[in-house]
């Protein structure tokens, strides 16, 4: 057991083939994962590396694997995850470990381009605004899984996205769910297209774990479901 | 998974579900009194219904196994999608030869 007074934390260090390094912190009556992280780095060892900035669970730079789940780190208490003082903290899984806890975010927003997750305009800045309705199907689909600020803890949770890297993954297809419901866009059968290729929306096996650990209660599995009913649908009509 | 690949396997659940619960029932039945191959055979020889049914069976087990034996590949033995595909179609000319050559047996008699 640790003293009450004290946390003992086990941190990932070095890449892909590193190793953890325990560290003991003070223990605090209001503290978060990232106040942990960030005490280590200031008072303990200064080489320590992670990402960071909002510290408010705006930005999304923060997701870690907190005992063994990805979370946002500036969001979780201590009291929630460390009940008797310990802590096991290391990168996102599914993406390449930079150093300690950093991951390179590449291959995350590569993926996003596949999915084809970019609004692309039908009009200029200089036409008439197009009325969407905010009763429409379209636009409560997409209010549904628009809010994604891409921490990639979905990314880091889906076991396909382990087993297959190639996967677009949870986020990706979230994103492309939002933009196939955007009726502005100006090639909307692109976006099923490129959601519905080889490794992509067929892929999910709808273990839901995306849905599970969101930390904004966003649905990708339910986004991924609409994906594939749409491919399907457009594959009946010959539109795909 | 491509959405065609995706369409036929969920095409050919829809017919195997109940092709299945038919062959599961045919079993309870046929053993009621004691299983023999004269018994068996009295029922399927130049039936041309059960060689639909069954016929039909192998070929959907085939291109149903197939797909989910691609997708398994990709996933846990890390091939290459080209070499999984090629995998999965031996898989699936090997599990329809197989089955038609069964249904060739009881139905026609024929021996291969």
């Amino acid at each position: 057991m640790t003293a009450l007074d004290e946390l003992e934390i086990r941190v990932w260090r070095g890449a892909a083939d590193g190793h953890y390094q325990v560290f003991r912190a003070p223990r605090r009556a209001n503290q978060t994962v990232l106040d942990v992280v960030s005490w280590i780095q200031r008072e303990a060892d200064p080489s320590l590396s992670y990402r960071f900035a909002c510290r408010v669970g705006v930005c999304g730079s923060c997701a870690m694997t907190v005992n063994g789940k990805p979370r946002w780190t500036c969001r979780t208490h201590i009291t929630k995850v460390a009940k008797d003082g310990r802590l096991t903290i290391a990168p996102l899984r599914n993406l390449p470990v930079i150093r300690d806890l950093a991951c390179d975010m590449a291959p995350f927003f590569e993926k996003w381009r596949r999915a084809r997750g970019r609004f692309e305009a039908a009009i200029s800045r200089d036409d008439p605004l197009v009325p969407i309705s905010p009763d429409s199907l379209e636009r409560r689909a997409a209010d549904a899984a628009v809010e994604c600020i891409n921490c990639a803890v979905c990314h880091a949770a889906c076991d396909v996205v382990g087993w297959r890297p190639d996967y677009l993954g949870p986020a990706a297809l979230n994103r492309a769910w939002v933009a196939w419901n955007d009726l502005r866009d100006r090639d909307r059968s692109a976006v099923l297209r490129a959601a519905n290729a080889g490794a992509g929306c067929g892929n999910c096996h709808s273990h839901q774990s995306c849905a599970e650990h969101c930390p904004v209660e966003i649905n990708p599995t339910r986004s991924i479901a609409g994906l594939k009913r749409a491919g399907l649908l457009a594959l009946l009509r010959g539109s795909l | 998974m491509s959405v065609r690949l995706f369409l036929a396997q969920r095409l050919t659940a829809l017919i195997l579900a109940p092709l299945v619960l038919v062959h599961l029932g045919v079993i309870i039945y046929a053993v009621r009194s004691g299983l023999s191959a004269e018994e068996i055979l009295g029922r399927t020889r130049g039936s041309l219904g059960w060689a639909l049914f069954y016929g039909g069976f192998a070929v959907a087990v085939a291109a149903h196994g197939a797909i989910g034996l691609r997708t398994v590949i990709l996933e846990w033995g890390g091939l290459r999608p080209g070499l999984a595909t090629a995998v999965a179609w031996a898989a699936a000319l090997i599990l329809l030869a197989l089955g038609l050559r069964g249904v060739w047996a009881v139905t026609a008699g024929g021996g291969l």
